[in-house]
Order: structure tokens, then sequence, then C-alpha cells
């Protein structure tokens, strides 16, 4: 079975400073890899990278059987990115936001409703402008606006963030159904505890390479050069 | 393409219905331009009676200005840009959109403003098609062109200062073609007028065309 990702010495720059500075890395379908390392290290940037945001000057970057060299803009409908940007309008209202970007990626109307039910923002908060939201809330919203895109790979950059319990439990619950329907995850946290359970392998990025693996027991260590 | 138009200009107007910065600041700032040239131009010696036409377009390029730095302002924020990018959007549609929305707004401004200027002015009106149909072309390339520069300026540091640098130059056919139109249906000589309007229309054709191949790698850049 061919990898959702597969990178081999996968360059990418910000600037004129290699950001990934030869990432290897492969993720099956249906599998959840959480991605860790220390500040600066490169995660945004390989998640960006895999969304097709960020181009990769050298290397193999193949993701969703499209090579990032050659095509980056095809598989972003496929992709749906978590970032540390909400990507939603002030002025909106949560049921605004969550049907337009649900449109603009050909999901059914049906798609955007349920995201927001799972993400408690169904009732009187779905018709509340994005502005008035507190922060937890403007996650939980800028959540439902990936879950209703439907993406078959997705990126999450500290979902956890501004979220309380409740909610921490709800995102994890979505990540599971989504992996287990055989969408693929890929999650950059410092919530190591709780991104682990999620998780069935860690990925240590370190200096914009991947520096180790560990699935369950087992720990690969790479040579970092 | 016309489906993600409709979608983004759908968006962009409810975005300015709801946060009013159209009725609240741009309009006010427009009729702020006329009474400004109506203090400066003395009405008695007709020379403002002359220039209405001059005058009425320059309130509408200046608000323009406005409407469009607005229009890329909303994708600025909070990742917006990237989320456009990652839509799934065809590129060609989302130019469409952000010009119709802008067309859409620019239309009101000139209604509103051409009441405006009929009560400040006393300026009389004759050649109704001929100043409609300049209206439409004029504004469609504002919007045409306007939605191409946005772009280019949206993704650098100086935009605020640095659109108008860029746009006012290329709108400068527009300002000559709409008033020249303007005052031939004015003077009661619309037949001068007409051939304006073709050159208006063949500027506003040729940067929708140009925008809606160009949109797609200035959106990347941006």
């Amino acid at each position: 079975m061919e990898p959702v990702v597969h990178l081999r010495s996968a360059v990418s720059l910000l600037g004129r400073f290699p950001a990934l500075a030869g990432v290897d890395l492969d993720v099956m379908a249906g599998e959840i890899v959480l991605l860790q390392g220390p500040n600066g290290a490169g995660k945004t940037t390989l998640l960006r990278t895999l969304a097709g945001l960020v181009p990769v000057v050298s290397g193999t970057a193949v993701v969703l059987g499209v090579d990032l060299c050659r095509d980056r803009r095809s598989i972003r409908p496929r992709v749906g990115l978590l970032g540390h940007a909400t990507m939603l309008y002030d002025e909106l209202t949560v049921a605004d936001n969550v049907r337009f970007w649900a449109r603009a990626a050909r999901a059914s109307p049906g798609d955007a409703e349920a995201a927001m039910g799972a993400l408690g923002l169904d009732g009187r908060l779905q018709d509340v402008v994005v502005a008035k939201l507190s922060t937890g809330q403007r996650r939980r919203a800028s959540i439902a606006v990936m879950v209703a895109r439907r993406p078959e790979l997705w990126l999450l950059d500290e979902p956890h963030a501004g979220l309380d319990g409740d909610a921490r439990d709800v995102v994890d619950g979505l990540v599971r159904q989504a992996a287990a329907s055989g969408a693929t995850v890929v999650v950059a946290s410092h919530e190591l505890d709780r991104a682990r359970h999620l998780a069935g392998r860690t990925a240590t990025i370190v200096g914009g390479v991947i520096a180790g693996s560990e699935t369950g027991a087992q720990t690969e260590v790479h040579h970092v050069p | 393409m016309f489906r993600d138009a409709l979608l983004v200009a759908g968006k962009d107007l409810r975005i300015e219905l709801r946060s009013r910065i159209g009725v609240n600041q741009i309009l006010p700032f427009a009729f702020l331009v006329l009474l400004l040239f109506a203090f400066a131009l003395d009405p008695d010696s007709g020379v403002l009676d002359r220039a209405t036409p001059g005058l009425f377009w320059l309130a509408v390029l200046f608000s323009a200005l406005l409407a469009i730095q607005r229009a890329f302002a909303i994708e600025a924020a909070d990742g917006n840009r990237d989320g456009l990018r990652l839509s799934g959007l065809d590129p060609a549609g989302i130019y469409l959109g952000k010009m119709t929305a802008i067309f859409t707004q620019l239309a009101v401004l000139e209604l509103v403003l051409g009441i405006g200027v009929l009560v400040l002015y006393s300026s009389h009106v004759t050649g109704w098609a001929l100043m409609v149909a300049t209206c439409v072309a004029a504004t469609a390339g504002i919007a045409a062109a306007g939605t191409l520069y946005g772009v280019v300026a949206a993704g650098l540091r100086v935009r605020e200062t640095l659109l108008p640098l860029l746009l006012l130059p290329v709108l400068s056919p527009v300002l000559i073609g709409s008033v020249r139109a303007f005052e031939a249906a004015r003077n009661g000589n619309p037949g001068e007028g007409w051939p304006w309007v073709g050159l208006l229309a063949v500027f506003a054709v040729a940067y929708t065309i140009f925008g809606a191949f160009g949109f797609g790698p200035l959106l990347e850049e941006s």
C-alpha cells in the first residue's frame, strides 16, 4: 500500500533559510502521527508543506499521490489544515463561515451543519459573529470549518490550544473517528501526554529533520547531520 | 468558475453589509471630497459647474481605493488568504467574485454620489443613457484593474501607501474616458461620448481577461 505522505530528503525554504533541511517521513492511510519538537524545529513548516502552501525545493514529496514538486495546488482541497490562524472572517457569523468554506470545498450543506453540531456550535452560537467569540469558541469554529470540508489528510497544528477539557475530548474523538474512516492525521503538539494517547506513532523533528520516531515501545533514532 | 465567483461575491458583500464600512466610512469620505471641491472652487464663477464631471470621477476613484484596500484587508486578517489558497476555489472565480463585490459597492456609491452632485453643485443632467453606460463601463474597469492591483499590493508590507501609486496611473484612461463621456452627455452631444464608452468597455474587458488569468499566480505570491 502506498503511503499517503512520502517525503525523502525534502527541503523547504522560508526566505533563504532551510526550514526543512531534508525530511524523511512516511505516513500510511488511517494513521495518526504526532509531530513533536522544540520551537522553531520546523513542525509548522512541515504541516504547511504537506498542505501545499510551502514549496519543496529539493528531494521527494508525494502527498495523496500528488508530487508536490510539480503540483502543489491540486492537493489543497483534499487537505485540512488547522493552523495558528483561525482562517475565519470576523464580520461573519460562525454559520456563515462554516457554510462558506464548506461550499468552497464542494461539501454538502449537511456536512457544515454536522460539523457545527459536533463542535457544540449549533443553536444560538452559530448566529454569533466571530469577532464576538472567545478564543476557545473561535478555535472550535475553526475546527468546524476544517471538519466540514471532509479532508482526506488532516494537518493539525496545536489543535488543543485554547480549548477547555470537554472541547479537547471532542476534538480527540473527531480525530479518531476521521482516522477510523480512512483519513490520515498529522498532529503537531507540545501537549505530549494528550497527543501521545491520540497518536499511534510519534516523530521528533529537530533542526528541520526527523531525528527519530517512536511506535509504542519501539524507538528508532535517525542520524541527524 | 462562475459558481465560485458568486460564492466569493456573496461573502464579500455580506461582510460589507455587516461591517458597514462602506456606509460609515467610504461614502462619507466621498461626500467630503465633493464638499471640499465645492469649497475650493467658486460656484458663482461657473468653474465648479464645468469641472463637475472631473470632480465626480475623482471622488469615485479616491473612494475606490478605500474599497479595494478593504476588499483585500479582510483576506489578510487571520490567515484567510491561506484559506482561499486551500479552499479549492478557482482563482479566476475568486477574482471575478471580488471584482463583482467591488463593482456593486462602487455602483451604489456612484448612485448616491450622483444625487449628492445634483444637490451640492446644482448640476443639470442630460443624456441619461450615455451617463448610465459610462458609469457601468468605467466602474467595471475600476473594479477589474483594482482587484488585480489589490492582490499585488496585498502581499506587500507597504500596501496601504503603494496601492494608490500603482493603481491611479493605470486608471488614468478610465478617468479621462469617463469625464469626456460625462461632458458630452451634459453638453447635449451624446454622439461624442459613445466612443469614450467604447474605450472604457475595452479597458474593462481587457483587464477582466488579464485578471482572470493572472490572479492565481499573484495570489500565490501575495
